[in-house]
């Protein structure tokens, strides 16, 4: 029968299906809490870390702001990071103390809020890369979700050896993906927020 | 050293959408204008992801005919047609992506969103949630029962219309096959009139997102199926650097 995915580039392979926005109701499908529903048996949301959990407890909040310095409330952010030894764990078990992937969404007061633990260092290529959380970003008016990572204002001297970073040709540029850390209920926040356009505009990533 | 995780075929970003699409008039301050940074080479960090295939679904998750229900006299069965979605997720190469997490969500047979932000002045029904989500078998396959959704007007022109679509998201094996589209239905007048298909430049990239009737999946007396296959981004073969 006929399927829609038979479509190939001039090399034979298949063509990605094309993306499409979240839009405004993305709660629905994926944030059910926001959006009012009774939780199903199992979610995926955004404590990664839970009490037990090896490593620095720390939360992760940011606000998304538009190219206008409005605060996007509709965005959902999705984070992928390493355990505190820096090993992913593929395997997502709400049942074990710590799970890499979280999501969160804008909720009324702006932030974005992940429960977790500081990552520890990941190889690139024999190289140590700084600790950092790799972030999606979804929303209304995004066409194709925006990738990113949060470093940690705390790792300084790692900050500055890091290969990825260094590959951000500015370094004013580059200042827009270190986490701010702030007073925090009884465990260390950082704050890091998103501009998606304009003054201070966050590095996207393509990878 | 060595990589768990295979590396990925890059992303088409001239056959993707552009992040700056003005017919689409919410994208004009939510595009980044600066270049995106591309990591020369991909590592653990992008190659790896979550995989699902230990979330406990419930049994009706990917039944949106059983899942939400009313209490006392309105219970019942959702309004509208009902249809069978179902699918294979592949990669570039045509090989199945299996334990993969798919979910959706969708308005109702009338377009409306159960969602306190949707103000459209179609009724909400008692007996529809509009949220599935299910794991890809051995062979990539899924499948959700649902009702065809309306199409909804929304404010980007003076009288801008939404397709009957389902909002669809795929995680693949990695974070670097992440992704978040729409299914639209064959045969829809309401495709080329959107401001948001429009954000394709390629007619085929359109062709990629709209499901086809399938007449051998449906089933007499009770429902009509769509089949829409879903193609992630090609897995390369894993390989250790020395
Ligand atoms: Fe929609």
């Amino acid at each position: 029968m006929y399927s829609q995915y038979k479509l190939q580039d001039d090399s034979g392979l298949l063509r990605e299906t094309a993306s499409q926005t979240s839009g405004p109701f993305v709660h629905i499908g994926l944030a059910l809490e926001i959006a009012g529903f009774e939780s199903r048996s199992d979610e995926i949301w955004q404590d990664l870390a839970k009490e037990g959990a090896e490593g620095e407890h720390i939360e992760l909040v940011g606000h998304v702001y538009d190219g206008n310095g409005e605060a996007v409330h509709d965005a959902l952010i999705e984070i992928w990071q390493a355990d505190s030894h820096g090993d992913y764990i593929s395997n997502f078990d709400n049942k074990e103390p710590f799970s890499g992937f979280g999501r969160s969404a804008c909720a009324l007061d702006g932030d974005f809020h992940f429960h977790t633990v500081k990552p520890g260092q990941v190889d690139f290529y024999g190289k140590p890369m700084a600790p950092h959380v790799n972030i999606a970003i979804f929303a209304r008016g995004i066409n194709l979700h925006l990738q990113t990572r949060a470093y940690f204002d705390d790792e300084q001297e790692a900050n500055e050896q890091c290969p990825i970073l260094n590959s951000v040709p500015s370094a004013e540029r580059r200042k827009t993906l270190i986490a701010k850390k702030e007073q925090g209920d009884g465990k260390p926040r950082y704050r890091f927020d998103i501009y998606l356009q304009g003054d201070g505009e966050t590095v996207f990533f393509d990878f | 050293m060595s990589h768990k995780y295979p590396s990925f075929l890059s992303r088409d970003r001239t056959w993707q959408p552009e992040p700056y699409t003005p017919g689409y008039k919410t994208s004009v301050a939510r595009s980044p204008r600066q270049a995106l940074v591309s990591l020369q080479r991909a590592s653990d960090s992008e190659r790896s992801g979550p995989v699902f295939d230990g979330l406990e679904i419930g049994q009706y998750d990917n039944d949106l005919l059983m899942n939400f229900r009313a209490d006392g006299e309105q219970a019942g069965l959702p309004i509208g047609e009902r249809i069978i979605m179902h699918g294979q997720v592949i990669d570039q190469f045509g090989k199945p992506v299996p334990n993969t997490l798919v979910e959706m969500w969708q308005a109702n047979a009338g377009g409306k969103y159960r969602h306190k932000k949707d103000g459209y002045l179609a009724p909400l029904d008692p007996n529809f949630g509009g949220v599935g989500r299910c794991i890809t078998d051995a062979e990539g396959r899924y499948r959700f029962r649902t009702v065809r959704p309306g199409p909804y007007p929304w404010p980007n022109g003076v009288n801008t219309w939404r397709p009957a679509h389902i909002h669809v998201s795929v995680m693949g094996p990695s974070i670097s096959t992440r992704l978040i589209t729409q299914m639209y239905f064959e045969g829809d007048p309401l495709i080329p009139l959107c401001p948001i298909v429009q954000v394709l430049k390629d007619p085929e990239a359109v062709e990629t997102m709209i499901a086809r009737l399938d007449m051998t999946r449906s089933k007499p007396m009770d429902c009509l199926a769509y089949r829409f296959d879903i193609v992630v981004r090609g897995a390369l073969q894993t390989y250790f650097e020395e």
